[in-house]
């Protein structure tokens, strides 16, 4: 799906615990998620940690909307 | 004699013998009789059934409206009560081709009518809606008719008959990307360790389980300045409001959706649930934005350091997909991002 989204035109920071799959088929832009069960969250963490995480997370993905691509490429956090 | 078989036959301005594209903003006709190739499709029929009406729609009027076009088409449809209803063939015309798997899935899905279209294989129609509708493989052209015909023909008559539909190989239309279980006389190692034989002697063989292909993208060119950017979230792990008013599967989805969340700022637990099936949801129903992050998304709107928010965001359930629907959602989606004048997309996952 977020391949047909880049194919439109539109870049599509791919959120996923399982970068594998989307580097493997192609996905232009993936953001490792956290894990399965909480991709974009951590439980273990107080609130305002957890949040600060998510911030990061996305801070992460607007680097990779910025950046430009000429194949599958994984955008891991910085710092 | 059993009452023939009600068939609708769904054709463009062109096939119908109206005009080209100067006519191709025709709204939706209906005729009430075999018109243009529907009369070669009816002899094809061979007296087992009679196509009780023709709907003809210009190829623009459709794509340029297709949900609206293909809703006054199936009303159109329903007043027939057909049978079946067969499109096209539509060869490698796209917005045609288009137009049939649209109109073809929407009676399948909206009035429950059997349906079974023609068209090459290149043809975007294909990729778009080959996972639920019939497709007859074509010709390129209409040069290909002949061919086109009989099969198709065949294949509305078991289908108006209610009758079982084989294999893709069998009954000759493009698979679906379905399986389906079948007794074999030999057991799975006996085949398996007869295909490694023939693979490593260089011999043919066959195997049971092909593998999707994954096609190539040229990647969209990177956001020049997101601090002025309209941007959307997506999701395929099923982030739905409390009571899944769509009815999105937890898996093998059929559907997508789209939910306003242009008033809120947070997705707590009382309002969103997750209903994707296979793993566990329980930190995710404690908070959503743990899929789905509206609270940090909006926070970086305020702070200025994106654009903006689109009013909606989408979401299907990815487990279990085939390929070939996530590809078909991923399309729909897009294409109302484009409209909406969304530049950026923050896609989640499980």
């Amino acid at each position: 799906m977020a391949k047909e989204i880049e194919r439109a035109g539109i870049p599509t920071a791919y959120f996923t615990a399982i970068p594998a799959i989307p580097l493997a088929i192609g996905t232009p832009r993936t953001v490792p998620g956290k894990a399965v069960t909480n991709p974009l969250g951590d439980p273990s963490r107080p609130i305002e940690r957890e949040r600060q995480l998510r911030r990061r997370m996305l801070v992460t993905a607007i680097h990779a909307l910025e950046t430009p691509v000429d194949g599958p490429r994984l955008f891991e956090p910085e710092g | 004699m059993a009452e023939p078989i009600r068939v609708v036959h769904y054709l463009n301005q062109f096939f119908a013998g109206i005009g080209g594209e100067q006519e191709a903003n025709r709204p939706p006709d209906v005729v009430d009789r075999a018109v243009g190739p529907g009369k070669a499709l009816e002899a094809a029929l061979g007296g087992r059934a009679v196509v009780v009406a023709t709907l003809v729609a210009g190829d623009n009027y459709v794509a340029e409206r297709l949900a609206e076009a293909v809703t006054e088409i199936v009303e159109h449809v329903a007043s027939f009560r057909p049978d079946v209803v067969v499109a096209g063939p539509a060869f490698n015309a796209g917005r045609y081709g288009t137009a049939c798997g649209a109109v073809c899935a929407a009676v399948q899905r909206n009035l429950g009518i059997p349906t079974v279209t023609a068209m090459a294989p290149e043809n975007p129609g294909v990729d778009l809606y080959r996972s639920s509708v019939l497709i007859v493989p074509t010709g390129e052209s209409a040069a290909g008719m002949r061919e086109a015909l009989p099969a198709l023909a065949r294949l509305a008559l078991k289908l108006g008959a209610g009758e079982p539909i084989g294999s893709a190989e069998a009954e000759g239309y493009l698979a679906r990307g379905m399986r389906k279980n079948e007794p074999a006389a030999r057991t799975g190692a006996e085949r398996a360790v007869a295909m490694l034989l023939a693979k490593v002697r260089g011999q043919p063989y066959r195997t049971e389980l092909p593998l999707p292909e994954f096609d190539p993208v040229t990647p969209a060119p990177p956001l020049r300045d997101a601090s002025k950017a309209l941007f959307a979230l997506v999701t395929e792990a099923g982030i739905v409001p409390q009571g899944n008013p769509d009815g999105i599967e937890a898996r093998r989805a059929t559907k997508w959706a789209r939910y306003p969340i242009g008033n809120l700022d947070d997705l707590t637990a009382e309002a969103f649930t997750c209903v994707h099936g296979g793993f566990d949801n329980r930190f995710v129903h404690q908070d959503p934005d743990r899929i789905l992050p509206l609270d940090a998304v909006r926070a970086l709107e305020r702070e200025g350091v994106i654009g903006r928010l689109h009013d909606w965001y989408y979401v299907t359930v990815g487990a279990g997909a085939p390929i070939s629907r996530a590809r078909t959602f991923g399309r729909e989606i897009a294409q109302e991002l484009v409209q909406a004048g969304v530049q950026a997309v923050i896609f989640s996952a499980t």
